[in-house]
């Protein structure tokens, strides 16, 4: 068939049907052209970030957070990397792509030999494993916290869709010694309980991020920048004497067990510096096992409970006695019979005769103290309770600090006032009580506490009484650990020990029950103050439970290693010491 | 004229290789000094295990452990303690 015999062609089309045909397509590819030169040139960032984006991937860089440290720069907390396994569903693929390409099948594929030995590896079962694989999509957590060396092996089976991700771990090195101090951290590396919470920020680090060309597979082929620089966290170097908190730990230990007690406490404070040396509470816990980290070990009893101080809050009535120069050490109290408020009565376990103010203190008379109390208004006594920090917080940072309970004293009545004089209807942590007894081992001024390590020791503090004053209760209480005291047992062959008995009923659903607090704060050597300790022990149940027969004894041996283990000079005779003269100076000898 | 430009041609060909030698360069560098990077943060990781080792082999809780059960020793009772009287002190 001939072309020319359509007589549609036979007929000439006007020549600028063509041309304009023309004109058209040249505009429509200028147009291209226009739109491949802005996407070339001027418009690219998009596309190029979209290439960027299949080869080139930011990951982050981890940083380490900061370590926990004794006075003496032992370790007492610190993270080390570990990794998480993870396990990550790749797009699945058609069945013709995974068998035109078997080395890239999905996670899911793995075969059921290769899961078993990763399980093996994980020491986890092998079903479970199975379970925590992504069928499809996204990624799972197959174990975190895996130890170094076992993620190598697990990388080196090179297992499709299995990788391990770097995180920390935290050990804490001396377990659950110094656990209330030091507290613990969460899986994200971040503080939940003690010093890791209340330090939290100083000891976190900040995340740095890198740029880096990835394979198909995803593997790091290449860094190509850092984008910013990790910044590790800092190490925090706290009060703690790890020597001291070890013997203040198992002494507090051995105690609650003697007793058959609840619970106990114990803190050693550096008098001169208001650092916190030891701080220990039974039952404790170990913060190295996360299984374990919930219930009442977890509480810092030092700090959180508070309970009712009972007498040894007697030589601060003393002291305000003194003080305002209504008394002195001499001035003669009648002790005799009971004292009545109406229907209640106040008396001694042991009746006494006339006591001076400093036999008051020694044999710690609830008459006594009481009358002493009474020449006082309740403002007054208020004033001294609260200038020594009872019913307020410490303040330092610590989770869950208890303030206790010191009421308004315009709702005091006389009979309250006279048991708060003898440490009932009030209640104080453990804590505060050591600190408050810093005025007598101070010369009457009160200095904060320190959880780290203070390196200039503030000078002068908060002055509540006068040096006199504290020199003369210093003497009282001196007096009270000595032969004729409520805790002969608080004595230390060698050096001369000052301190004070508690033994207060427990309140229980607001009766007082036939149920103890046995406590004992003391300081040593009198004649030059350095350390306060501080005991208590929750319910003692085992036929003693007087502060001078349960928590003295605890109080004299922490006391005796404080002041050895710190080599401080003695200050007394020690006649059941055996001495021995050198002639010769001996190196090392303190 | 043309020997001017063969120059030139030659010059901006030896800058155009130096430059693609020199990005090379600060590539490979960069990935050593990543490599170095990682060396040290392996070495850090290692130090760091080796420090809380330290710490639990020297913790006073299993010295003292160690020391009364397998040493068979003991703290000494207050009257076995000999105080050493030198002269020094007295001085």
């Amino acid at each position: 068939m001939k072309l020319a015999h359509n007589p549609l062609l036979a007929e000439l089309l006007p020549a600028w049907r063509a041309r304009a045909m023309l004109i058209v397509m040249m505009v429509l590819f200028g147009g291209l052209f226009v739109r491949a030169f802005w996407l070339q040139a001027v418009d690219n960032e998009f596309y190029q970030r979209k290439g960027e984006e299949r080869f080139s991937k930011v990951l982050p860089t981890p940083a380490s957070r900061g370590r926990v440290l004794d006075r003496n720069e032992q370790v007492l907390a610190m993270s080390t990397q570990v990794s998480a396994i993870v396990a990550e569903a790749r797009p699945s693929r058609t069945e013709a792509k995974a068998k035109a390409n078997p080395r890239d099948i999905g996670a899911e594929k793995l075969s059921a030999a290769q899961i078993r030995q990763l399980a093996d590896l994980l020491d986890m079962d092998h079903r479970e494993v199975a379970r925590k694989i992504p069928e499809q999509r996204g990624r799972g957590y197959l174990k975190r916290q895996v130890a170094p060396d076992v993620a190598q092996r697990i990388l080196a089976l090179k297992l499709p869709g299995i990788r391990a991700e770097p995180e920390y771990r935290r050990y804490y090195p001396h377990g659950e010694v110094s656990a209330h101090v030091v507290g613990f951290t969460g899986m994200d590396d971040k503080g939940l309980e003690g010093i890791e919470l209340a330090m939290n920020r100083p000891l976190t680090g900040q995340e740095g991020s890198r740029r880096v060309i990835t394979d198909a597979r995803r593997n790091v082929v290449e860094d190509v920048e850092t984008l910013k620089p990790p910044r590790d966290g800092g190490d925090v170097r706290l009060a703690i004497d790890t020597r001291l908190q070890f013997l203040v730990h198992s002494r507090l230990k051995q105690a609650v067990g003697e007793h058959k007690a609840r619970a106990g406490s114990a803190v050693v404070l550096d008098s001169r510096t208001g650092e916190v040396l030891a701080l220990a509470n039974w039952p404790t816990y170990n913060p190295n096992n996360r299984a374990q980290l919930s219930g009442p070990p977890l509480r810092n009893r030092a700090f959180t409970d508070t309970y009712e101080p009972g007498s040894t809050i007697k030589p601060f009535v003393a002291a305000m006695a003194l003080d305002a120069g209504r008394y002195s050490f001499e001035t003669p109290v009648d002790c005799t019979g009971k004292l009545h408020f109406g229907r209640y009565a106040i008396g001694d376990a042991h009746p006494h005769g006339v006591l001076s103010v400093a036999e008051v203190i020694q044999k710690s008379s609830n008459v006594g103290v009481a009358k002493i109390a009474a020449q006082f208004t309740p403002e007054e006594m208020w004033r001294v309770y609260d200038q020594v920090g009872f019913g307020s917080p410490l303040k330092l940072g610590f989770p869950g600090e208890a303030a206790g309970r010191l009421r308004n004293p315009a709702g005091w009545k006389p009979v309250e006032q006279a048991t708060m004089s003898y440490g009932h209807g009030m209640s104080v942590t453990l804590m505060q009580m050591a600190r408050a007894y810093l005025v007598f081992a101070r010369d009457g001024d009160l200095i904060p506490l320190s959880l780290t390590r203070v390196d200039t020791p503030p000078i002068n503090g908060l002055q509540v009484f006068s040096a006199q004053t504290a020199r003369e209760v210093r003497r009282m209480l001196e007096l009270a650990a000595g032969p004729g005291g409520t805790a002969p047992k608080a004595q230390i062959p060698g050096y001369r020990v000052a301190g004070k008995t508690g033994t207060a009923h427990k309140l229980e659903g607001g009766t007082y029950a036939n149920k103890y607090i046995a406590s004992f704060v003391g300081f040593a050597p009198v004649s030059d103050p350095r350390y306060i300790v501080a005991v208590m022990i929750d319910e003692p149940s085992n036929g003693m439970h007087y502060g001078g027969q349960v928590a003295a004894p605890v109080f004299s041996d922490i006391m005796n290693a404080t002041l050895r283990a710190t080599g401080v000079a003695p200050d007394a005779a020690m006649p059941p010491l055996q001495m021995a003269r050198v002639s010769v100076p001996v190196k090392g000898v303190p | 004229m043309l020997r001017l430009h063969v120059v030139l041609i030659l010059v901006l060909l030896a800058s155009a290789i130096s430059l693609v030698s020199a990005q090379h360069r600060s590539r490979s560098l960069h990935t050593q000094l990543e490599r170095e990077h990682q060396r040290m943060r392996m070495l850090e990781t290692e130090w760091g295990q080796l420090q809380i080792e330290q710490g639990t082999l020297a913790a006073h809780a299993r010295i003292s452990d160690l020391a009364e059960t397998k040493l068979k020793m003991h703290a000494p009772a207050r009257n076995q303690v000999i105080v050493l009287d030198s002269p020094e002190a007295v001085q």
